[in-house]
């Protein structure tokens, strides 16, 4: 009996790597664990070498272990690779007849020839014998597959079933009697709280690892009655999305650091004409391409000073599926209540992780009104008010003539070069930072796991997941900022007391290290990986503990 | 009627001929609304040299966007309000120049908006350098022995992306543009107007076009072939006649209409429930 387990599914791209660990995620899902899937693929079409881990267990956990239960091997490569990483009582299933191994071997390319399957099925013969060294009943087995294959079920079945006959039982997975949660990746969950917030338009050129939040609007654009727009090219998405919002639609647009490197002069565009924006970041290494499909920390400081000019922003940066879903949704309302570019900030590693998700943050997410105008007198889209927003309102409104504009303005929104009038327009736009950064210390805007320790580790962003369970099992407070900017001031509050300050994030130089520095707090250690890949439970654990 | 004056100070050159693009909008929109229309739903983009300014000048809605973004600034706005009647106004440097990328998609994809070209062939605000259709040889600041490249024929470039609206306006022949201007916003699909329009100060081309400038009699604008030969009759660089007037013109599925498909996105309902796709993960 056990109740976490690792298996590692690896072949090459094209071998349904991906689709092949989503499976077993719900396989593992639908006796009542909890699931995270780590997804690892090289930038190309064909070949290269892919693997998924899929990680159950019955806690919540959101990072990979250093070491795996079971390998799927579709092809020798994954064996050679992997091997290492294999529990003392861990074994291999593998394709027979491309792959040499001592475990469970079952010829998958035969019996795809032999019953005229795709190339692709292959995994699926590997899924069925893993079912069966797992203690899984077949019938039940055939349901689940039933359930998660997008296409071809029949086919999946039987191809399925004959990896399942040449199997043999090793060991038995405990039924947790947990209810079984969604399952989404990062970028799915954060599609999904825009939905909720009213999000009315998603503008974006593909760019990984942020395109699959396109993919996922697109398929859903019907349902959702919302319109999902490809364009030519990242300014063209940008300043779409600005009109579209000058035009009183919630949009918003996802990208990369390239891809936002070629937004930010529409970004301060945003700002000087007020409205309202949602730009999501999903990083990954640079500078420049960099290595697109893995993952890094390494923009933070790029997104907080992005843009010509002096301006504000809201920038948060969701750490897990449902933070993702929450923070988002935020976002949207905040960019619409203050009428100001928010940023909301991923990474390949959140991006395109599978997640357990928990439905409850759903009900906490509400379409947060503007402030409107209210019809009475003339219409000034840039009055100057106390609080510095002024009333919102939009083309085709009866007696309101909206004139939004990129250069500084009057209130009417026409064109000064006046010193006390660029002063003023100035002035106004900046004071929304009172009352953005009073909502922000309201807002769950630093989250802490108090473990009433002296130390205390910080960590922003998908670097939660592995921070959590590891503070966790070393008994040690964890402190993670979610919204970056403004910085809240409960940050300080929550590290006043702690003597040992240790940051982990995924980056070269310690880009949350140095917004805290700059803002005087003082970091005593820095734990920093810069290789792509996210840490690892064990491999992080080890680090903390040198420098307890 | 309401006055569609503001209160900003002109300050275009004198003898710039965006004043009669400036007349010609006004009586445009002021022909739609004694016709019944309602101003509440007419919109212009503009984009930053001196074209931008009229943004300033009419008492409408209107987006003074960034240099070169003209056309997707409008692109979006359409797409978020489809009710909404999108004008944009850009000049030759910010849609021929910095920003035709976007130009030519929105010809390709067919957003029903209107772009106005206010084409001098030098670039005005910066103080005169060539332009994507000034002359070959044009001696600006930045080419002061002459500029390198031959122009291209915007009209033949948005012929070849697939716009279903292309004319030419010349600002001294008010009548024709007021003509061409209001047949653009009534076309449904993407529409292009290049008007020449000379810039007083840094390239006085008026003796030059009303030497040149005929408006097409007996043309046939449904007709592909008529319309190129018309558009390839002067290619900007040449000194054959002008031909001004409507080149082409068909009806084609606008892609705001398609892509929509009858959703408006400023009044759809927002309260979307996500619960069913979830159960669907499980």
């Amino acid at each position: 009996m056990m109740n976490e387990l690792s298996v590692l599914v690896g072949g090459q791209a094209g071998d349904g790597i991906r689709q092949a660990g989503v499976i077993i995620s719900k396989l593992l899902n639908s006796f009542g664990y909890r699931i995270f899937m780590y997804y690892d693929y090289p930038s190309l079409i064909r070949g290269g070498h892919n693997f998924s881990i899929v990680r159950a267990s019955k806690e919540k956990i959101q990072a990979s272990r250093d070491y795996v239960d079971i390998i799927l091997a579709l092809n020798q490569e994954t064996i050679d690779k992997h091997r290492r990483k294999l529990t003392k009582d861990g074994f291999i299933i593998f394709d027979s007849d491309t792959a040499k191994a001592e475990g469970i071997g079952v010829p998958a390319t035969k019996i795809i020839k032999e019953i005229k399957g795709l190339p692709i099925m292959r995994g699926m013969t590997l899924i069925g014998a893993l079912a069966r060294s797992i203690g899984i009943d077949e019938k039940y087995f055939e349901n689940i597959i039933k359930r998660s294959v997008p296409a071809k079920i029949e086919l999946n079945i039987k191809v399925a079933k004959e990896g399942y006959a040449r199997s043999r039982n090793i060991l038995k997975l405990e039924n947790l009697d947990q209810k079984p949660m969604p399952l989404l990746f990062g970028n799915e969950a954060l599609a999904l709280g825009a939905v909720k917030a009213g999000l009315d338009i998603y503008i974006a050129y593909p760019m990984t690892p942020s395109s699959s939040i396109l993919h996922y609007l697109a398929a859903y654009a019907r349902d959702f009655k919302i319109a999902v727009v490809h364009p030519e090219n990242e300014i063209a998405v940008i300043t779409m999305a600005i009109g579209a919002a000058y035009s009183g639609a919630r949009a918003m647009v996802g990208t990369s650091g390239g891809g936002f490197a070629l937004m930010t002069e529409s970004l301060s565009l945003a700002a000087m004409s007020e409205t309202p924006i949602v730009i999501v970041v999903s990083q990954r290494p640079g500078p420049s391409t960099g290595v697109p499909t893995y993952t890094m920390q390494g923009d933070l400081h790029f997104i907080l000073n992005a843009g010509h000019g002096e301006f504000i922003r809201f920038v948060v940066a969701p750490g897990d599926a449902e933070e993702a879903f929450y923070y988002t949704a935020e976002a949207l309302n905040i960019a619409w209540k203050y009428q100001i570019p928010s940023l909301v900030l991923l990474d390949k590693h959140l991006s395109e992780s599978l997640y357990s998700f928990d439905e409850e943050v759903v009900g906490k997410v509400k379409v947060e009104e503007s402030l409107l105008w209210d019809g009475k007198g003339e219409y000034k889209r840039y009055l100057i008010t106390e609080s510095g927003i002024s009333p919102l309102a939009f083309p085709g409104t009866h007696n309101a003539i909206i004139k939004a504009t990129s250069y500084e303005h009057d209130e009417y929104g026409i064109t000064i070069e006046e010193s006390e009038r660029i002063k003023e327009m100035t002035e106004k736009r900046l004071r929304k930072y009172n009352l953005l950064k009073e909502e922000v210390e309201k807002m769950e805007s630093v989250k802490v796991f108090d473990r009433g320790s002296q130390e205390a580790v910080i960590t922003w962003g998908s670097t939660k997941g592995v921070c959590e369970e590891v503070t966790g099992n070393l008994g040690i407070t964890l402190v993670q900022p979610i919204v970056l900017e403004p910085l809240p001031k409960k940050i300080r509050t929550v590290l006043k007391d702690v003597k040992k300050r240790i940051i982990v994030e995924v980056n070269a130089t310690g880009q949350l290290r140095r917004l805290l520095e700059n803002n005087g707090i003082k970091i005593h250690y820095t734990i920093l990986k810069y290789d792509g890949r996210p840490f690892e439970v064990e491999e992080l654990e080890e680090k903390i503990k040198e420098v307890l | 009627m309401a006055s569609l004056n503001t209160y900003a100070v002109n300050t275009w050159c004198p003898g710039c001929g965006n004043f009669a693009i400036l007349r010609a909008i006004k009586a445009v929109l002021q022909s739609f609304e004694k016709e019944g229309e309602s101003l509440n739903k007419f919109v212009m983009i503009t984009g930053i040299g001196c074209h931008g300014k009229i943004a300033d000048y009419v008492n409408i809605n209107s987006f003074y966007t960034i240099h070169g973004r003209v056309t997707s600034t409008a692109t979006g706005i359409k797409l978020g309000n489809p009710e909404l009647k999108v004008i944009g106004f850009a000049g030759d440097g910010d849609a021929y120049g910095e920003g035709l990328a976007h130009l030519i998609f929105a010809a390709k994809r067919n957003i029903d908006i209107t772009m106005i070209i206010h084409n001098n062939r030098v670039y005005g605000l910066t103080t005169g350098q060539f332009t994507p259709t000034s002359p070959f040889g044009f001696k600006g600041k930045s080419t002061p022995f002459g500029s390198l490249e031959k122009p291209f024929n915007p009209l033949e470039l948005m012929f070849s992306a697939g716009a279903t609206f292309i004319a030419r306006g010349y600002s001294t022949a008010l009548n024709n543009l007021i003509y061409i201007i209001k047949e653009a916003i009534k076309h449904k699909g993407f529409a292009l107007v290049d008007v020449l329009q000379p810039c007083f100060t840094f390239f006085n081309t008026y003796s030059y076009y009303n030497q040149r400038v005929y408006e097409l009699k007996d043309h046939d604008p449904s007709s592909r072939e008529e319309a190129l030969k018309r558009i390839k009759e002067w290619d900007y660089d040449s000194d054959s006649k002008i031909p001004i007037g409507i080149f082409y013109k068909e009806e084609k599925p606008t892609f705001d209409d398609l892509i929509l498909s009858g959703i408006i996105p400023v009044k759809r309902k927002r309260n979307i429930n996500i619960k069913e796709i979830l159960r669907k993960t499980i």
